[in-house]
């Protein structure tokens, strides 16, 4: 998950990291195909070179000791509020077929069944990054046919131009990166669809564990393993597989 | 800090804390409210790590205006939870915000303007369930929210009330400047040369500062730059033990009453363990004028 979240990362792109294994992401991108990017951190920082040490948040020391900028959260939020925010992650407990993300309540907001955290930053990155993708564990409760509250508002009702209508500025979703698979947008919008299958896994595993009947695409392919480098710098920034282990704290959310 | 809570945080009070989001969290003040046994108060802040789930654990809060609520590196809140799901302890109204607009809500009360616009929210949900976002006009206006008093740590401060921060300061200076009134703790208490020595890093105007109080370690687990790493297995403790409430009350009990104050609680920890030995310093300013 974390080297495929990783290939999202353009080399040259401003990316709004986040928390957990988007951090992981960004330092895996740094050091293999994108030594150019920049990361910003909603806590009020800008760093080029991941932290050097393990990160149980983004506000931990090391991410703070050679930053570009340590700031306000609102001068970061100027950045993405111009459009200048290539690209963001965003954690979710639910998403949905238009890529809608729900971090907030599971059943009715006034006697939830489940209170999750809220939106953090999210609802931030959803609707003002120039795109965005969000990491998620594959199971059928996360991936839903709509999600019954919009945290962080992806296509909305799926009609086109939903974004544009409700005056959201930024893109929207590109991407929705499982532990099973890749799926993907076409272009403006709309309906996700299967692009990819991890290795080890099938088309069939993939749809039986979405709450939707999941749209593949002609040309759906199986995601192409992690590099050495990849693998050599996860192993680097997660030395302890405290994200990425067997029993790693991908599931939830994150601010 | 007792003196200090007692003093400025009355019952029914609105209080910003953990503005710095995950660094600089204030808990020796929050564990000093909840040994006070303060009530109805309504929390203000971005994200809270832990220490508004113990604050509503402890049932000392009605209201929390907040982006988000849980513990940042482990995940859920479960007081949280609970007061939501099943009104456990108290039956806890929210205020759902993203990271922005808490900031733009703080930023309106502080240019006292009734509210600010922003183009973020626009097709979230939040705006049905928090009446204090009002779409109009193709923006979302966001209502001024007014802390009665902000808490922040710091790494230093004077008697005055001049505090120095550094590294990231989250939505710090538009809460002091909002709020009626700062405390601040402190790392370390400092000489008004040393704060003076810098004053484009000083916080906030000395004449919001009611309190300063020095309390070193004040805002363990998380992280101070420059003095204390962040106590990661501190953090997963809580929130293997606040799975219940049984649990969360054995941890209330160990952490908060059972000891009188932050430096009792300092002998409790590893704190050599997180502190922070490699130091490096930036290079000074030149304030020269003749």
């Amino acid at each position: 998950m974390v080297a495929v979240a990783s290939r999202e990362i353009r080399d040259g792109d401003l990316v709004f990291v986040g928390m957990r294994l988007p951090i992981l992401a960004y330092a895996v991108a740094r050091n293999a195909h994108a030594p150019n990017a920049r990361g910003l951190f909603e806590v009020g920082l800008m760093r080029d070179q991941p932290a050097s040490e393990f990160l149980g948040t983004m506000g931990d020391p090391p991410n703070v000791t050679g930053a570009l900028w340590a700031t306000r959260m609102s001068n970061v939020m100027a950045l993405m509020a111009q459009g200048r925010v290539d690209l963001g992650f965003i954690g979710g407990a639910e998403v949905d077929r238009f890529g809608n993300l729900n971090t907030s309540y599971i059943g009715e907001p006034s006697r939830p069944k489940v209170k999750l955290p809220g939106s953090g930053g999210g609802a931030d990155i959803a609707i003002l990054s120039r795109r965005w993708v969000t990491l998620m564990s594959h199971e059928r409760r996360r991936l839903v046919e709509r999600v019954s509250f919009i945290t962080s508002p992806g296509y909305g009702d799926g009609t086109p131009g939903w974004r544009k209508r409700n005056g959201l500025l930024g893109g929207g979703p590109v991407a929705i990166i499982t532990t099973l698979g890749v799926l993907r947008f076409s272009e403006g919008g709309g309906e996700a669809h299967l692009a990819s299958v991890h290795p080890g896994h099938t088309v069939a595993d993939v749809r039986a564990n979405t709450g939707w009947d999941l749209k593949v695409a002609d040309d759906v392919s199986e995601t192409s393993a992690p590099t050495d480098a990849e693998l050599a710098a996860s192993r680097r920034f997660d030395p302890e597989g405290f994200w990425t282990g067997p029993s790693a704290r991908s599931g939830g959310t994150s601010p | 800090m007792a003196q200090a809570i007692q003093r400025f945080v009355p019952d029914g009070a609105s209080v910003a804390m953990g503005t710095a989001l995950e660094p600089l969290i204030p808990f020796a003040a929050g564990h000093e409210l909840i040994r006070q046994r303060r009530r109805d108060l309504a929390l203000v802040g971005p994200i809270s790590d832990a220490l508004f789930d113990q604050l509503i654990g402890a049932g000392c809060v009605r209201r929390v205006t907040a982006a988000w609520v849980g513990n940042v590196s482990e995940g859920l809140g479960h007081c949280y939870r609970r007061a939501c799901e099943q009104g456990i302890p108290a039956p806890l109204e929210v205020h759902d915000h993203s990271n922005f607009s808490v900031s733009l809500a703080l930023w309106a009360a502080a240019w006292q303007v009734p509210s600010l616009p922003t183009s973020s929210l626009l097709g979230s949900d939040i705006l049905r369930t928090n009446p204090n976002l009002v779409a109009a006009d193709g923006l979302v206006h966001v209502q001024a929210v007014r802390p009665d008093i902000a808490i922040v740590h710091v790494q230093r401060a004077d008697e005055h009330g001049r505090a120095h921060a550094w590294g990231p300061l989250g939505i710090t200076e538009e809460a002091g400047l909002a709020a009626d009134g700062v405390i601040v703790s402190c790392e370390d208490l400092v000489d008004s040369s040393v704060t003076l020595s810098d004053p484009n890093r000083i916080l906030f105007p000395e004449t919001k500062v009611v309190a300063v109080v020095h309390e070193p370690g004040g805002a363990h687990p998380s992280p101070v730059q420059g003095h204390f790493k962040r106590d990661h297995a501190f953090y997963r403790d809580y929130a293997e033990q606040s799975r219940s409430v049984a649990g969360f009350e054995a941890w209330l009990s160990r952490w908060v009453f059972d000891v009188p104050d932050r430096a009792s609680y300092m002998k409790e920890i590893d704190g050599e363990a997180i502190r922070i030995t490699h130091h490096q310093f930036s290079a000074p300013a030149d304030f020269g004028d003749t």
